[in-house]
């Protein structure tokens, strides 16, 4: 009788997830401390992915350093470019022709769409849905056919150069690309249809996770994950780079800051990016696609900043020249890296399936978190 | 004497049947899964449509190494796939393929199935257990509490079919659909409640908690591989076809042919309703996020109970007014 009157001993389990686990985003590995199912403590582990970047970059030219910045970020890597591209132009003071800059917004945007519905069919898949991704990849796909037309390349484009962009459009872009956008339309209609309006989906995602607004400026988040906790902060208006200033498009913002809020940010920034699109294809100038650029690249001696809205959040370069052929220093800021600190913050105290939902919620893309 | 062979006979024949059709069945996902996702599915093994697929996997699975990990409680890891089949084909010994085709008539087979259905859970908990890792520990955990769950609302949904038909042997049940009219247009309360309910105690998604890929990584089976690996899947299946079967005897009146249409053979009947049912759980799997396990609990105690309840009540007053 003593003995059922004894409290039951209780411990907390520590399980380690990853580097192979399916629903990490490559090779992220989370030290989760368990009581139960409720997860005490979240560690991660980074670093499976370090390829010494930044590093690398100090021992290239600077047009050499492009193509490595692809590989950061690679499921958007013509964001990573362009932020890398603005701080050397920034730097050396190019001038850019203005079809360059219309071009450069038509790609940034339609790279975020593509990166965002990649994010959206993992994210579905760690809800334990599997459909929504071949769904999203039907859409992407024709997005990256447009893209391998123009580019060259599926993945990793290399297609922003100092002072321009590497070539023009090719002679079918714009009504593929309109035919893209149209197709796109449809296609969020069946993901509403599919996954984001279904109860479970609410369930899974409602009221969970919640950054509030002040946590996520004092982490320093940015992009969708900021702007779901309400705080309208996007750098493509606040400080609008490129010819940002001259379209007319909306932010969405969050109020709660759950997950649910994080999603419905990104699905309604593809609108928003199609939006983009389809004015600058219409107002898209005559002209030549790369400026006044000097045989060989020299910055003078000095350091630039440059920060692009990124799919992911705010992606910032930091470059420092000695006057050289090779940079000095290439600093990245990945949003990532910030972001994967925040899932402490926003998984502790829920369920195991909640901290998949999270992870999956950031949005992080480990290439850039180690870089 | 003839009688001893006629049952063995029946018993070979319907060990076969279970087998072909679990295999059936994985080609079928497949295929069903590809046609909700956009691809092809198999299209290389066998000719039409890949038919091979299943049997070149199993061929496969035959001669992969058979691997015990160092560590994991030996008699309970060698145990668990072999429990998980069994129930798989034990409850086919009372379904009625046809009208004189059920290998074991008993008068009480729907409490006998019941009874079954518990056993699946031994398997995963010991595989789970016995496995001697986290993750499956968390996974036998979680399906101990679902299956738990999930099995008084199905017995509670079978139990208006019982009241219906007055008997617990599936044959009268079946005839007694014969007289009347099929029981999913009596209990459609109960229908629902048994097919949330099944498709909770074959592990499907929604509510595959305890398999649960993108959290769980294979759940109770990730220490498995090889052949024992492969005994798991099939029961899968295995319950799966159960548990359609059991539907379509419940509610679809079983082998008895609608509108009149007698010259198609019972059997096929009893394989079409069956399939229908295969297929609404295909189609319900590869359309449906996964539910978390807190919610799982509530549907099943806070909605699946009461509704079954209340069907049983319905039934009764029905019943007494009617009768």
């Amino acid at each position: 009788m003593t003995s059922a009157k004894q409290e039951l001993h209780r411990e907390e389990m520590v399980i380690n997830m990853g580097p192979q686990h399916p629903s990490t985003h490559g090779v992220l590995r989370a030290v989760v401390t368990l009581e139960g199912e409720t997860v005490r403590g979240v560690d991660p582990v980074i670093g499976y992915l370090h390829r010494c970047f930044e590093k690398i970059c100090e021992q290239k030219t600077w047009t050499q350093v492009i193509p490595y910045t692809d590989r950061t970020d690679y499921v958007a890597a013509l964001t990573n470019e362009l932020a890398y591209v603005l701080a050397v132009e920034k730097l050396m003071g190019l001038e850019v022709p203005e079809r360059a800059q219309y071009i450069r917004v038509i790609m940034a945007e339609l790279q975020r769409i593509a990166s965002h519905l990649l994010w959206f069919g993992t994210f579905g898949n760690d809800l334990g849905a599997f459909t929504p991704f071949l769904y999203a990849f039907r859409e992407r796909e024709t997005l990256i056919d447009i893209f391998e037309k123009t580019t060259g390349a599926r993945l990793t484009y290399n297609y922003i150069r100092l002072g321009g962009v590497r070539n023009d459009l090719p002679a079918d872009f714009e009504r593929e690309t309109l035919a893209f956008l149209e197709k796109l339309e449809k296609g969020l209609e069946e993901y509403h249809n599919l996954l984001i309006g279904n109860a479970i989906f609410e369930y899974r995602t409602k009221g969970l996770g919640v950054l509030t607004a002040e946590q996520a400026v004092a982490w320093g988040a940015s992009g969708p994950t900021l702007r779901a906790s309400g705080v309208a902060w996007d750098l493509r208006k606040s400080e609008p780079y490129l010819v940002y200033d001259r379209f007319d498009f909306e932010v969405p913002v969050g109020q709660k800051g759950d997950i649910y809020d994080r999603c419905i940010c990104r699905m309604k920034e593809m609108e928003e990016s199609a939006k983009i699109v389809r004015q600058a294809l219409e107002g898209l100038p005559e002209g030549d696609v790369v400026g006044k650029v000097p045989r060989v690249i020299k910055p003078p001696q000095g350091q630039a900043y440059a920060a692009v809205e990124a799919p992911r959040g705010e992606l910032g370069c930091f470059v420092v020249s000695d006057g050289g052929i090779k940079p000095y220093r290439v600093k990245w800021r990945s949003p990532c890296f910030v972001h994967l600190q925040l899932l402490d913050v926003i998984a502790r105290g829920e369920l195991v399936a909640d901290f998949i939902a999270n992870i999956g919620s950031i949005d992080i893309i480990l290439g850039e978190v180690d870089r | 004497m003839q009688a001893v062979l006629w049952s063995v006979l029946k018993l070979l024949i319907v060990l076969t049947f279970i087998l072909l059709n679990a295999m059936l069945l994985i080609w079928l996902e497949r295929k069903v899964s590809a046609w909700i996702q956009l691809r092809l599915g198999p299209m290389r093994v066998g000719r039409p449509q890949g038919w091979a697929q299943s049997i070149a996997d199993v061929l496969k699975l035959l001669f992969k190494e058979d691997i015990v990990p160092s560590r994991v409680d030996k008699v309970l890891f060698v145990l668990g796939p072999i429990i998980a089949f069994m129930p798989a084909l034990m409850v086919w010994a009372v379904i009625p393929f046809g009208p004189n085709f059920v290998s074991a008539d008993l008068n009480i087979g729907v409490l006998y199935i019941a009874a079954i259905g518990s056993i699946g859970l031994m398997s995963i908990f010991t595989g789970g257990w016995g496995s001697n890792n986290k993750w499956s520990l968390i996974s036998a955990m979680r399906s101990a509490a679902q299956l738990f769950s999930y099995e008084v609302p199905l017995v509670l949904a079978l139990i208006g079919v019982v009241m219906l038909a007055g008997s617990l042997s599936l044959t009268d049940i079946i005839r007694a659909q014969q007289e009347t009219a099929w029981y999913i247009l009596y209990q459609p309360l109960g229908f629902l409640v048994f097919l949330i309910a099944g498709i909770a105690e074959v592990n499907r998604t929604p509510f595959d908690l305890s398999e649960a890929e993108s959290e769980l990584v294979a759940g109770w089976h990730v220490e498995y591989s090889g052949l024992r690996w492969a005994m798991y899947f099939l029961a899968e299946y295995g319950n799966l076809l159960a548990l359609s079967a059991l539907a379509a005897t419940l509610f679809l009146g079983g082998w008895t042919a609608p509108f009149g249409l007698d010259f198609i053979p019972p059997f096929v009947w009893f394989l079409l309703k069956t399939y229908l049912f295969v297929f609404v759980a295909m189609w319900i799997r590869w359309t449906f996020p996964r539910v978390r396990i807190d919610q799982l609990m509530d549907l099943s105690w806070k909605f699946l109970i009461p509704v079954a309840l209340l069907n049983i009540a319905l039934t009764g007053i029905g019943i007494t007014i009617f009768s």
